[in-house]
């Protein structure tokens, strides 16, 4: 809760990366240049990711063929869904799909889960705790494009590899140049190629980052309610929780779509 | 929207949890899974087999409780039937048993009354002849009337 602003100035604090960077990269005192970032993305995304991964990690570690476990149990039941997903749309073989689509659908739902914690809640005992009641924190790491597209980049460059390694160098450089049109058109099947190629990072990374930036953006709206709020919080919040789980979905089986074309030929 | 060097760090956070998953939590989970779907697909079987075997079971006693029934009563039958001859066997022995001893005795009853006939026969020839002594001591000579006696003892 930012001490000056108004309205304005309290969304705009919220909507504000907590930011580091070197002085070279600082242009009046603020870090705009490429070699900054934003440690709160960082540190709330890794953090979440290291407990649930290292907690995943844990109860696999101990997983029995008998009587699973209430944790184990969980685990499983989460990565069979995934697994029934990258059954039923990938029809290659390799290790990395579902280990991938595991990792997506998890951290992306841990991370979109952060939003159902109270907007204030979390900024507030932070401020509180370093003393400093100026600093920016943003709990949701989903809402910064960095990591969005960092995750769709990855996704990306994961599909390209895989399918230079399924189809073999020769047979992506025809299905770059001489699909759909044959070679002759072959200027404008890897204009089409390139659009189609690019065109679905971008997409798949808007896509979450609209969704969660606009969700948080409607929380902190209701926030600015008073005690209006409290009324409103809840159904948005049980609304949400619907969206979390849906976006961290289509992320994953999305991906998977992606290495299933990868693999496949067209 | 501002595009900064937050996401490299994503990347690397991101190929860290996936190293993860890929390396730590799906393999012994999908090991899990898989072998608990064997164990489970191999139970079924078994109770499978096990209600079979117990059907095949159920009928083999059926049968051999129905065979040990019919031996059993074949086996009285023809105990029964063993034990009537037997009776009819000891019946016949008995009664020819019995016909002899008494044939025998009725023989021995015969000889007897033969025996004492022959007894009395020499008694009344001598009482005769006694009696005829003490009559005839005086008047007649016993030489002269044996021819007559003779012929009396044949009448007897």
């Amino acid at each position: 809760m930012s001490a000056e602003g108004g309205t304005t100035g309290y969304i705009q604090h919220h909507l504000t990366n907590l930011v580091v960077c070197s002085d070279s990269a600082k242009v009046d005192g603020v870090c705009t240049g490429f070699w900054s970032f934003h440690l709160d993305t960082l540190l709330v995304s890794g953090v979440l990711g290291l407990v649930v991964f290292g907690l995943m990690a844990m109860l696999a570690s101990k997983a029995t063929s008998g009587v699973p476990s209430g944790g184990q149990n969980f685990v499983e039941m989460v990565v069979g869904l995934v697994d029934q997903q990258v059954r039923d749309t990938f029809h290659g073989k390799s290790a990395l799909v579902t280990p991938l689509a595991i990792t997506i659908f998890v951290w992306v739902f841990v991370m979109n889960a952060m939003d159902l914690i109270p907007v204030d809640f979390l900024p507030v005992a932070l401020q509180a705790a370093t003393g400093n009641h100026e600093m920016p924190f943003k709990f949701v790491p989903t809402t910064d494009p960095n990591l969005t597209f960092a995750m769709s980049i990855t996704v990306f460059v994961i599909s390209i590899v895989m399918g230079l390694k399924v189809k073999g160098v020769g047979h992506f450089m025809h299905e770059v140049f001489a699909v759909p049109f044959g070679i002759k058109l072959a200027p404008i099947n890897l204009l089409f190629r390139i659009v189609e190629e690019i065109a679905r990072p971008i997409s798949l990374s808007l896509r979450l980052f609209g969704n969660m930036y606009a969700g948080e953006m409607v929380f902190i709206l209701i926030a600015l309610l008073g005690i209006y709020q409290l009324p409103l919080a809840l159904p948005w919040e049980l609304f949400h929780i619907l969206i979390i789980t849906l976006q961290a979905f289509v992320f994953m089986m999305l991906t998977i779509v992606y290495m299933s074309m990868a693999a496949e030929s067209h | 929207m501002n595009i900064n060097a937050t996401l490299i760090g994503q990347a690397i956070w991101f190929a860290l949890f996936i190293w993860i998953t890929m390396k730590y939590v799906w393999p012994p989970l999908q090991k899990a899974m898989a072998d608990r779907q064997a164990q489970i697909a191999d139970g079924l079987a078994a109770a499978e087999r096990g209600k079979n075997e117990q059907e095949l079971a159920a009928k083999r006693s059926a049968d051999a409780l129905r065979e040990a029934k019919e031996k059993s009563s074949d086996l009285i039958a023809q105990a029964e039937k063993r034990a009537q001859q037997i009776v009819e066997e000891a019946k016949g022995v008995a009664k020819v048993e019995a016909d002899k001893v008494v044939a025998g005795a009725k023989a021995e009853i015969d000889q007897e009354v033969e025996r004492a006939k022959q007894a009395l026969r020499e008694r009344v020839a001598e009482l005769a002849v006694a009696g005829a002594e003490k009559i005839l001591r005086k008047e007649i000579n016993a030489s002269a009337h044996a021819d007559m006696l003779v012929a009396l003892k044949q009448d007897l």
